[in-house]
């Protein structure tokens, strides 16, 4: 067993995890942070999608201990501090970018990543930028319009 | 208060938004895969590595000496009915003497650690002896020598439709076709959570289409009245027909009420390939005979469907495959025959538009083939033979309401056509891996068109029930509906609220969570819940106000909120049926099987590659009717969806089954479109009133995923010039043919 620290949402964790265990399992299941989601365990669908140190990740594909010490930012931790919803969330909430929902904590935190990087996307970077995320829902077509939606919010932001 | 003309801003008619909208944004709302109690254990299954087999015997003692193992059970451990099915009881809870298909049930762990109990299910030794697969539709059909997979013949139900008796033609178009197994793949895999109650019975927290009668399912399994079985609605990662049938809902009661502890079981990826129905896969063999201007005079067919090892929803299959089998067009002689078939292969079911996909895939190539047998562009050829309001479809049943199919397709064919590709290597097919500098890319255009019917058929006693409470909270009205219908992804939650709204006039609604304590919703299938459970809300709200207009007319001048501040909170329950329908006749299919129908039309345009084999599609366009708006977000987001699956089937999806086996049970080997694969759509939406039903609405969700197949492949063909006559095409369909 290994004793890791990490920073989740602003706060630090620590958790007893064996090597072997997923980044997924323990923000799930050691840290009860239920909603990164797994729907595929292989890198495939894109649900577990989390922040490492601001960077998009899967969380199924990385073991715990390989990321002690880093900071993590969940879709718990999208909104502010007060709870208000980031532009990206309401953007979701708005345009129906949902049904099931899924799928969607991995298209908030990929489409905050690119939206940070990228703050006025074209149609063609929204799209490269979320096709490693499936969805069966939506037939993507109102999760496009979220991203794009989400961007006007960020620029009207004061 | 008293009027339907009360204007709120949310009612029907209004995009609003999903009340669970914010719950799925943060995190917070709990999937049944996140379902947590702290003394709770975990379930796993061993499930069957042979598709026939007879099992000699079955050893648990290591898997009981493993270190954290609370409970092994096998088939004897089941207390109450051995079976379980939704229209026959004929599948086992868990294996009895012989497995029927790869991956079937056979023994249950529970254990501390879902590790533990992983390694404790693999330490189970069971003696098989295999048996010969039957993994051949046709052969377990027709061939007398065949072995019988169940109980039963292999036929599980055959239905033929027979109209008049003309079978010849100046124009005769023949063609065999064949769709492959598609899986539904939901991301949220099954899951639960089974908690024994102090009464004796059980509480199950899971992800279902169908609270009730998964209760009555498995109530019985595990010898228990059902009042003792109370099933509640967890979060639903999508369904679109795998969660109909049961997959963890009898085992993980079982170990809960053997363990005496909460019992939790996920399915991972793999298992949930083995773990629900797949789409019937179908061959199909259709004979069309028509005038020289191309007007049909006959239609012929023979439909298979394999069924695989148990029945599940395959007789309602068999007959949306039947009775909708020459489409949405006017046709006076007809002999089709429609077979649903038992066979090792894995059990096939539900999947959104179940049992009219297939057929759908096959008369549109036939309506293209007699297209070009009679020099017309496919869409004059299906507007010559469009059905309307006061045809009848084959099973003599009149169209009642508004089927403006020739009106739908002149609309859909006016939409301007896109662009040709400006160049842009990434645009062409192959993508970003730039296989082409556009050498060997044609494009092609293609028309589909397809019919659904809406609710359950065939004289299912087809209903939903709801109760709605108008009471003050904080001083102001507020209204509780609460049903037993699920919410699947779809959006059903909001619909409930906005019909509430509209009825009631008042702003705040709130939707109880689902579950079975409210009197049966029906399945989330067929398209029905807004018809039916949108109904029973209705129905509901109407009541609730007429018990107010009373109040209020005997006590003039009060206001509602004084009349609810003095009387207390007026509550009302209904139930909500639609028209009745009828069996189809055994021996002639005829009948007025179906309550409503709902028509969607499908144009894709196309790049294919056609040295290469693949395909690009560069534009979806799709004209449907559905008799009123409800939330036009929503709505659209059902066609955009319903569309990607459609043309997942067309392209891409297949479970791949060789020798009863399954090849490509993971999200790597089996293909879902993605953001990149689907393409711009646009959707041209209609609403012409059905008067039977609930503000004249008309369900939405499937008739999309019927139409886009076809249509991707007609395009496909124009393009390529390739009979193309299965699908999904694969690229050596295209290049090496
Ligand atoms: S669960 Fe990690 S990518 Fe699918
Ligand atoms: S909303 Fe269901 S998978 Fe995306």
């Amino acid at each position: 067993m290994h004793e890791i620290t990490l920073t989740v949402n602003g706060v630090v964790r620590q958790a007893r995890v064996p090597a072997r265990r997923l980044l997924s399992d323990c923000l799930r299941h050691d840290l009860g942070l239920t909603g990164t989601h797994v729907g595929c365990e292989h890198g495939v669908c894109g649900c577990c999608t989390i922040l490492l140190d601001g960077e998009p990740v899967r969380s199924c594909l990385t073991f715990a201990v390989t990321v002690d010490g880093r900071e993590i930012t969940t879709v718990e931790g999208l909104a502010g501090p007060d709870g208000a919803l980031s532009p990206v969330q309401r953007a979701f909430a708005e345009c129906h970018g949902l049904q099931c929902g899924f799928c969607t904590p991995g298209f908030l935190c990929t489409a905050t990543a690119l939206l940070r990087e990228n703050p006025a996307p074209t149609e063609e970077e929204v799209l490269e930028g979320i096709s490693g995320n499936l969805c069966r829902c939506t037939g993507y077509q109102n999760i496009v319009k979220s991203v794009h939606r989400a961007a006007e919010l960020i620029a009207e932001e004061p | 208060m008293t009027s339907t003309d009360t204007r709120t801003s949310q009612g029907i008619g209004q995009s609003a938004p999903r009340p669970d909208g914010t719950l799925k944004v943060t995190g917070e709302f709990a999937y049944s895969s996140d379902l947590w109690l702290e003394d709770m254990v975990w379930g796993v299954t061993l499930r069957s590595p042979h598709p026939a087999a007879r099992i000699r015997s079955i050893d648990l003692g290591p898997a009981l000496a493993m270190p954290g193992v609370l409970a092994v059970l096998t088939h004897e451990d089941v207390p109450g009915e051995k079976h379980h099915g939704l229209e026959l009881r004929d599948q086992p809870v868990l294996a009895v003497d012989r497995v029927r298909y790869q991956g079937e049930p056979v023994a249950l762990v529970a254990a501390d650690h879902p590790e533990r109990a992983r390694r404790a299910a693999a330490a189970i030794v069971v003696d098989y002896e295999v048996t010969e697969a039957v993994t051949d539709a046709r052969r377990a059909a027709f061939d007398p020598a065949c072995p019988k997979v169940g109980e039963r013949g292999n036929i599980l139900r055959h239905q033929p439709v027979r109209v008049g008796s003309v079978f010849e033609a100046p124009v005769v178009v023949t063609g065999e076709y064949e769709v492959g197994m598609q899986d539904q793949a939901f991301l949220g895999p099954e899951s639960g959570l089974a908690v024994p109650a102090e009464d004796g019975g059980v509480d199950l927290y899971v992800a279902t289409q169908w609270l009730h009668v998964d209760r009555d399912q498995i109530a019985p399994c595990l010898g228990l009245p059902a009042e003792k079985v109370r099933v509640s609605l967890a979060g639903v990662g999508g369904a679109f027909g795998a969660r109909e049938d049961l997959s963890m809902q009898v085992h993980a009661c079982l170990l809960a009420l053997r363990t005496g502890r909460p019992v939790k079981m996920v399915y991972n990826r793999e298992e949930s390939f083995f773990g629900h129905v797949h789409r019937h896969p179908a061959w199909m063999r259709y004979e069309h005979g028509a005038t020289r201007d191309g007007r049909l005079i006959y239609v012929k067919a023979e439909i298979l469907l394999d069924g695989g090892a148990y029945c599940s929803s395959s007789p309602a299959v068999v007959g949306n495959a039947a009775s909708l089998g020459a489409g949405p067009y006017e046709v006076g002689n007809v002999e089709i025959d429609a077979y649903g078939v038992y066979t090792n292969n894995p059990p096939c079911g539900a999947m959104r538009g179940f049992g009219a996909v297939q057929a759908c895939f096959a008369y549109e190539s036939q309506m293209d083939r007699l297209a070009e047998a009679c020099g017309l562009s496919p869409v004059e050829l299906r507007i010559r033979n469009a059905v309307s309001q006061g045809s009848r479809l084959i099973t003599g049943q009149l169209i009642d309401s508004p089927a403006p199919l020739a009106g739908m397709l002149a609309e859909l064919e006016a939409f301007p056509l896109p662009a040709a590709s400006d160049g842009d290597l990434r645009e062409l097919p192959g993508g970003v891996a730039q296989t082409t500098h556009g050498e060997g890319v044609r494009r092609g255009v293609g028309y589909g068109v397809g019919i659904k019917n809406i609710c359950f058929s065939e004289g299912f006693d087809d209903y939903s029930t709801a109760r709605v409470r108008l009471e003050l909270a904080g001083g102001e009205p507020h209204v509780l509906v609460h049903t037993a219908a699920a919410e699947v992804g779809q959006g059903l939650v909001t619909v409930q609220a906005q019909v509430a709204r509209t009825e009631l006039g008042v702003e705040r609604v709130t939707v109880a969570p689902a579950d079975t304590t409210v009197g049966s919703a029906g399945s989330s299938s067929a398209s029905r819940q807004s018809y039916v459970t949108g109904g029973a809300v209705k129905t509901a709200c109407e009541a609730v106000r007429e018990r107010l207009a009373e109040l209020a007319a005997a006590h003039p001048g009060l206001t509602t909120t004084a009349l609810l501040q003095r009387f207390g909170p007026v509550e009302e329950t209904r139930e909500y049926r639609h028209r009745p329908t009828f069996p189809m006749d055994p021996s002639t299919g005829q009948g007025d099987s179906h309550t409503q129908l709902a028509l969607c039309v499908h144009r894709a345009v196309v790049d294919v590659d056609v040295e290469l084999g693949l395909v690009k599609v560069v534009e979806l366009a799709a004209v449907q009717d559905v008799g009123k708006v409800l939330n036009l977000l929503a709505l659209e987001g059902q066609i955009h969806g319903g569309s990607a699956q459609g043309l997942g089937l067309a392209l891409m999806e297949e479970v791949l089954v060789a020798d009863g086996r399954l090849r490509n049970p993971s999200f790597t080997d089996y293909l879902i479109p993605t953001i990149l694969d689907m393409p711009p759509m646009k959707v041209s939406i209609l609403e012409n009133p059905d008067p039977a039903a609930p503000y004249g609405l008309r369900g939405a969700g499937e008739p999309p995923t019927l139409s886009t197949t076809p249509a991707v492949v007609a395009a496909v063909r124009a393009a390529t010039g390739r009979a193309l006559s299965r699908v999904p095409i694969r690229p050596e369909h295209i290049a090496l043919t």
